[in-house]
């Protein structure tokens, strides 16, 4: 299983490509949806940074989901099943990331599938869409 | 449009009345697109003819487009408003995150009434609007003020934090509002505005969703428009070296206006040019949200302490062709370390850094000859190249510390009636000169453009392009008309200028058809004209004048790379463009 990942934040200059392409993924403007999220560092003149799901083995988000909802994927990171939850907001919690985000419209979490389409709208390498070595 | 489009959304707030509420006007965004033409048709209805620019009936306006928040390069917000600067049209656009925020959070355009009698700033979210108390931020400047607010309100990212300076708050006219630290409402006097109704600050978080026509088509669509703007190679100019790369390109033409126009070259370009910033200053890039292009360019400003050995503060400082051009060829200062301690200076008070400089190169020659002196200036002494004097009256300015500093506050134009030296009051529709000296184009340009902006209509462009002189006046005349209904619409939709290469007409047909916009290219066309006319209607409204334009004396003194400028190519251009303008009715 291939995984997303930041490959080097520093050449991050804020354009923001890949939150717009994780939520036009859904076929939307916007970017309510976006598993993704690039933000400064607290002003621009520090730099930025970028906050999305980097695949745990062991993810803190599917441990504390008392539904089930989120379940561990081969290979990293969880398969979110929407039918099974119930808002209650506690994956958010338990991410040290914060990179699970919410869409208010649903009530639910949204969090990163790492498929990949973000990585290939990034324009200036900062991330990479990565194949895992077994 | 789509039902569920959010476009339609226009927020009002009174200040006044601390009151604030939503009306749908699709009929606006239906006819004038959005941005420029949308905040045109809004000034007209709520501005009151004559109003004096600070009172509390004259209001502001924020308007966004369609395409913000769906198509890359889609990242200006307009802000129209009537000019304290020159008194009739205002008019300017910044990037940053303001125009996403502004469309995410649901608006398609904002109007702002009133005057608050304290210092306030407003938070501005998805459904809500609050008030904050902005006493104890006022007299800070704009690097502070965001600092404050970023700790407190809305949702880093999704973001855009408005503000000005003490520039703003003591109503000079040339005052700008900076957004996101680097980008700026910056030309005619938007923050003079902000000032005169007593807001500190504006925040706007959205990030919602939007709703697409066709889905396929947008897909399609947004691929191949990306694709090119990666392809573009005046594109990645602006990546790489940034809009400084012409520094040495103008200076070689004889077309960088230098030492207040009294050369149009400076013997030390080189160590001002963008491949000087570039080698030894750049410390990092940065983008307008949703612009793959990141033309932002921030050098790294280290200066070190008198008082401690080894002690430094860094400062970035992001810079630009026209800021090196009015802060540093204009002023005669041939070091890039020295431009910088300026502009960062000019930034943090919250003036526009072209009039700044131009107000200051006028100073320095006014000094020279004599019309003013030191009784004026408070002691200083201006002199070509002279970084911490300059810095010094900056620091008046903003203050307006003595009668002097009010009047220079007020621009060229306004001090030059006062003080003399109207020769060399480079100022065209009493909006100071960018930085072009390249011949009829730019200076015909400058004249004509309902903003007076080198932005308007690119004559400069013209010049390097084209043989200007053989085309003769009539020719040029026209040719800059067409050139500035169309950004009309590049500035309604509202896309940044740098990609006008890539948003044709027929481009931009379609990309607003998979959105759910019905305008055909030539429907377009028509509209940019008309919303041109539209803007000029509500100039001659309040007392601008195509006969009573000043054309500095000096432009026609200095030699360009057209030779000599001779005064009657320039009037028989603007006589022309008058007609073209008003063949038709608004």
């Amino acid at each position: 299983m291939a995984l997303l990942k930041v490959v080097d934040v520093e050449r991050c200059v804020g354009c923001q490509l890949c939150m717009f392409a994780c939520q036009r993924r859904l076929g939307l403007g916007g970017t309510s949806r976006a598993a993704i999220f690039p933000k400064s560092r607290g002003g621009l003149s520090r730099g930025l940074m970028v906050i999305v799901c980097r695949g745990c083995k062991d993810p803190s988000c599917a441990a504390v989901c008392p539904t089930g909802a989120l379940k561990p994927r081969k290979g990293g990171g969880v398969i979110f099943l929407p039918h099974r939850c119930i808002g209650c907001g506690f994956c958010q919690e338990a991410c040290p990331l914060g990179a699970i985000f919410w869409d208010e419209e649903s009530n639910k979490p949204v969090v990163c599938i790492h498929c990949g389409i973000c990585a290939q709208y990034c324009p200036h390498g900062v991330l990479a869409f990565e194949k895992e070595d077994k | 449009m789509l039902a569920q489009d959010s476009l339609k959304n226009v927020l009002y707030i009174d200040l006044s009345k601390r009151k604030f509420w939503i009306e749908e006007r699709p009929d606006l965004f239906e006819k004038w697109l959005g941005g420029v033409g949308v905040g045109a048709a809004l000034l007209e209805e709520e501005c009151p003819e004559g109003v004096e620019p600070f009172s509390p009936e004259a209001p502001i306006i924020l308007a966004v487009g369609p395409m913000v928040g769906f198509y890359p390069m889609a990242s200006k917000t307009a802000a129209l408003f009537k000019s304290p600067h020159t008194g009739n049209l205002g008019e300017s656009h910044a990037g940053g995150r303001s125009a996403v925020s502004i469309r995410l959070a649901g608006l398609g355009a904002i109007v702002i009434k009133g005057a608050s009698d304290i210092p306030i700033a407003v938070n501005i979210s998805e459904n809500k609007v609050s008030f904050i108390d902005a006493r104890a931020l006022w007299g800070l400047g704009v690097g502070e003020t965001g600092r404050i607010l970023r700790e407190k309100t809305g949702k880093p990212g999704a973001r855009s934090i408005f503000r000005i300076g003490l520039a703003g708050e003591n109503l000079s006219t040339f005052a700008c509002v900076v957004t996101e630290t680097y980008r700026h409402f910056g030309r005619l006097g938007l923050g003079a505005v902000f000032g005169s109704k007593k807001l500190k600050a504006l925040i706007i978080t959205g990030h919602k969703s939007l709703p697409v026509a066709d889905k396929k088509a947008y897909h399609e669509c947004y691929d191949k428009i990306l694709k090119q703007i990666l392809e573009t190679d005046s594109l990645k100019k602006y990546h790489d070296l940034g809009t400084a790369v012409n520094v040495l390109s103008l200076n070689r033409k004889r077309s960088l206006p230098t030492k207040n126009l009294t050369q149009a070259w400076f013997e030390e370009a080189e160590k001002i040019s963008g491949e000087y910033f570039a080698e030894h200053l750049l410390g990092r890039r940065l983008a307008c949200a949703h612009c793959p292009v990141a033309c932002i360019h921030l050098a790294a400003l280290r200066i070190p302490y008198e008082d401690e050995p080894y002690f430094y503060k860094t400062t970035f400082i992001s810079y630009d062709y026209e800021l090196i051009y009015s802060l540093g060829s204009m002023l005669g200062v041939g070091q890039a370390e020295g431009i910088l301690k300026i502009l960062a200076k000019v930034d943090d008070l919250g003036l526009d850094a072209i009039s700044a400089g131009v107000v200051l190169a006028w100073a320095t020659e006014a000094f020279e000859k004599g019309l003013i002196t030191t009784k004026e200036t408070q002691g200083l002494t201006p002199a070509w190249g002279a970084v911490e004097v300059y810095l010094d009256m900056l620091e008046h300015l903003a203050r307006q510390s003595n009668e002097f500093y009010q009047t220079l506050a007020k621009g060229v134009e306004y001090a030059s009636q006062k003080y003399g030296g109207e020769d060399f009051a480079l100022a065209f529709g009493k909006n100071e000169m960018p930085g072009y000296h390249t011949g009829y184009g730019c200076h015909l340009g400058f004249l004509t453009g309902a903003r007076h902006s080198h932005l308007d209509s690119a004559g400069y462009s013209y010049d390097q392009k084209l043989n200007v002189p053989e085309l003769g006046p009539g020719k040029l005349a026209e040719l800059l008309f067409e050139e500035e209904a169309y950004r009309q619409i590049l500035s309604s939709i509202i896309i940044c200028f740098f990609a006008r290469s890539i948003y044709k007409y027929e481009v931009i047909s379609e990309a607003l058809k998979a959105i759910g916009y019905d305008f055909s290219p030539k429907e377009l066309k028509a509209l940019g004209q008309k919303i041109l006319r539209r803007k000029y209607h509500f100039k001659l409204r309040e007392g601008f004048s195509f006969e009573g334009l000043r054309i500095p004396k000096r432009i026609l003194k200095t030699i360009s790379p057209h030779g000599q400028l001779n005064e009657e190519f320039l009037r028989q251009g603007i006589k022309t463009y008058k007609e073209i303008l008003l063949k038709e009715e608004v």
